[in-house]
């Protein structure tokens, strides 16, 4: 009982800031707001007894991801009031028309299913040596991919940030 | 613990979810649509970990876990080209207005 | 979960809050007394014994003093920021054990240990880049912008560092890896413990982890952040009264989460470097020897741990007081170009250890320092001019610029 008041008093955080996020109209704000969702939504994989990808979720969004947002942000000033942008009017309506009907999709398909819904008791799954043990086996090779991956953005990212020589 | 059941996961995803694809279309920062982006990562993100929980094969738990993992990794890579390209594109126009930059020239 | 175990877990939280709170006065009375003492100064010396009481006074002064909030600063972020940069620090602490009993510590024993002490310390950024910001001054924003950049680069050469201790554990958690240096020193020396330092890899990991740890507190020589030479004083600049007594005692905590992290898993944590006590030896009969034993077996492994952690507050002093700052692309270059090499190759030689065992692991070690010495030897890098002064122009007016 107390887990799912908890839960829903969690769901009720991440939802509003998640509007937050949307609807602030100062990029710094938007930021801060989705640091507190992505923390809610860690402590809600601590709920489902995923330690690890809890704790990974804190680490690389909160702890870098966010942090370069909010580094870039502040190095190109645009979260000072007369860098604030309007939104675009013209496609509000569309937009609520489609955020819509991907809701109600999404909640359609969610009351639809038909997978076991009985909660399986917490098991190893969420640990740090389950994971790694079928990450360097099963999972290998997606593993190397992803390296490679992270490679090139390294690699992007450092040609993007050099000067042209004029 | 007991559990939520997997629904209200399913339909704090699908909100979540909804929420950065509106602020996908409606923002014209593109900073911000890089968050919102984000957002919907993480929607599926807490969908593939709910499921996970809702698995009885230990095999299939983790591989839900894994997928995360994946995401995330995904989502470092496309932050760190992504804003590159914004802070280049500041530095050549001193805007970083979406609907200015539509041409794929500098 | 019974209403026994959250007593408990009370009990915990207590201790470690209490802890640190309560040794704040006294780590900041060492900062200042013994950087006089390097200094040839006195230092503090009058309220109390040898001026013990001083940061009590420092604490009235700044609670009395006023508050002075910038016209054009962002007020909800001013405001938090102080609050965000102490929170991190306060919890970081939760997952090292500063003794054996597992009913007092650690305040969680997960098996994400280590990991949730680097989440914690990577959300440590936020309240200095926020500061920094929300100031609405250059030089603040300056400083938050340096210590985010700071912090992200050498979170990187941290964590590899920290990987050592965990591959060497085979576990992420903190007693674990505690348990695993309560070993025989490399496995022959029955009455040393096996401390992570005394092994190549960890001794390459902890100077590594160091290194990162001096960086991570914005500490100097890695005190860009705050350089008053440069920044005035980073991004406190605009803080005054309790917000800046907030910052304060945040750096000071999470030094002292720090260099437990750094006791915990390279310094042996709670042990003593001496696995044989004489006094335990005689308690074995029972009677007063014996009250005498558990009462020293109970009270030595936390005195060693706090002894641990302050040599090493010592030593971020000392290193303070004779080296100079860092110029910036030192400090970028020390953190991408020398800390993450050599964390990852160490971390390779460690699984070399780990699979084949420690004679290839060894010739391994030899072998990356004969063709380091060979290749620099040969080739020594010539000196770098400093790129940035050489970009660096004099202030023109746009139209200037674009004609």
């Amino acid at each position: 009982m107390a887990e799912r008041a908890l839960f829903f008093i969690l769901a009720i955080v991440a939802i509003v800031s998640a509007g937050g996020v949307v609807f602030s109209r100062n990029p710094v704000r938007s930021a801060l707001l989705l640091v507190l969702n992505f923390f809610t939504l860690a402590l809600i994989y601590f709920m489902l007894s995923a330690q690890f990808i809890g704790a990974l979720q804190v680490i690389v969004y909160a702890g870098a991801i966010m942090v370069l947002f909010l580094f870039v942000i502040m190095l190109l000033n645009l979260g000072s009031p007369e860098a604030v942008m309007q939104e675009r009017d013209l496609k509000r309506p569309l937009a609520y028309l489609i955020g819509f009907g991907i809701l109600a999709t999404l909640v359609g398909q969610a009351f639809v299913l038909l997978l076991p819904m009985t909660p399986q008791p917490p098991s190893e799954a969420g640990t740090a040596k389950v994971i790694g043990q079928a990450l360097f086996t099963q999972w290998a090779y997606p593993v190397l991919l992803m390296g490679v991956l992270l490679t090139v953005g390294v690699i992007g990212s450092i040609l993007l940030a050099r000067r042209r020589v004029s | 613990m007991e559990a939520a059941p997997l629904n209200a996961y399913l339909v704090l995803s699908a909100f979540l979810f909804t929420m950065g694809a509106i602020g996908v279309v409606v923002k014209r920062n593109p900073i911000v649509m890089f968050m919102c982006i984000e957002l919907m990562l993480n929607a599926a993100n807490l969908a593939f970990v709910a499921f996970a929980r809702y698995q009885t094969d230990l095999l299939a738990q983790v591989s839900g876990h894994i997928f995360v993992l994946f995401v995330f990794g995904i989502a470092a890579a496309e932050v760190a080209i992504g804003l590159g390209i914004i802070v280049v594109i500041f530095r050549l126009r001193e805007s970083i207005d979406v609907d200015e930059v539509s041409l794929l020239r500098g | 979960m019974t209403l026994a175990d959250f007593g408990w877990a009370i009990v915990r939280i207590a201790i470690m809050l209490g802890f640190l709170l309560s040794v704040l006065p006294v780590v900041i009375w060492l900062e200042r007394r013994a950087l006089a003492w390097f200094q040839n100064r006195v230092g503090p010396n009058r309220l109390g014994p040898f001026g013990l009481l001083q940061p009590m006074a420092d604490a009235v002064k700044l609670f009395f003093k006023e508050e002075i909030v910038p016209a054009s600063a962002d007020r909800l972020i001013w405001a938090l920021a102080p609050a965000l940069s102490l929170f991190p620090a306060l919890v970081a602490a939760a997952t090292i054990p500063w003794g054996p009993n597992r009913l007092l510590t650690p305040v969680a024993d997960v098996d994400i240990g280590l990991l949730y002490f680097l989440a914690m310390s990577s959300l440590a950024a936020y309240g200095v880049l926020l500061a920094g910001w929300s100031s609405n001054n250059k030089y603040s924003l300056l400083g938050g912008l340096r210590s985010s950049a700071q912090v992200i680069s050498y979170e990187l050469g941290m964590g590899l560092a920290l990987a050592t201790a965990v591959l060497a554990a085979g576990s992420f958690r903190m007693t674990t890896i505690v348990e695993m240096q309560a070993q025989p020193l490399w496995g022959v020396v029955p009455f040393l413990h096996n401390w992570l330092i005394f092994t190549p890899w960890g001794l390459i990991g902890g100077a590594l982890f160091f290194v990162c740890m001096l960086a991570e507190t914005n500490r100097a020589p890695f005190d860009l952040p705050e350089a008053e030479s440069e920044l005035v004083a980073g991004y406190q600049t605009e803080y005054s009264s309790m917000k800046f007594a907030a910052f304060f005692m945040g750096e000071y905590i999470a030094i002292l989460a720090i260099c437990g992290v750094m006791t915990t898993c390279f310094l042996g944590g709670y042990l003593a470097p001496i696995s044989w006590s004489p006094i335990q030896a005689l308690g074995e009969g029972g009677g007063f020897w014996g009250i005498v034993a558990t009462l020293t077996g109970a009270l030595m492994p936390p005195l060693w741990f706090i002894g641990k952690l302050f040599g090493l507050f010592f030593s971020f002093l000392w290193i303070r007081a004779t080296l100079l700052r860092l110029r910036y692309d030192q400090l970028m270059n020390i953190g991408w170009r020398f800390l993450i090499p050599v964390g990852l190759v160490n971390l390779a030689l460690l699984t070399v250890y780990v699979i084949w065992g420690w004679v290839p692991a060894l010739v391994g070690y030899a072998a990356v320092i004969a063709v380091y010495l060979l290749v620099f030897s040969v080739r020594r890098p010539e000196r770098r001019t400093v790129a940035l002064l050489s970009e660096a122009q004099p202030y023109r007016p746009k139209e200037a610029q674009s004609g």
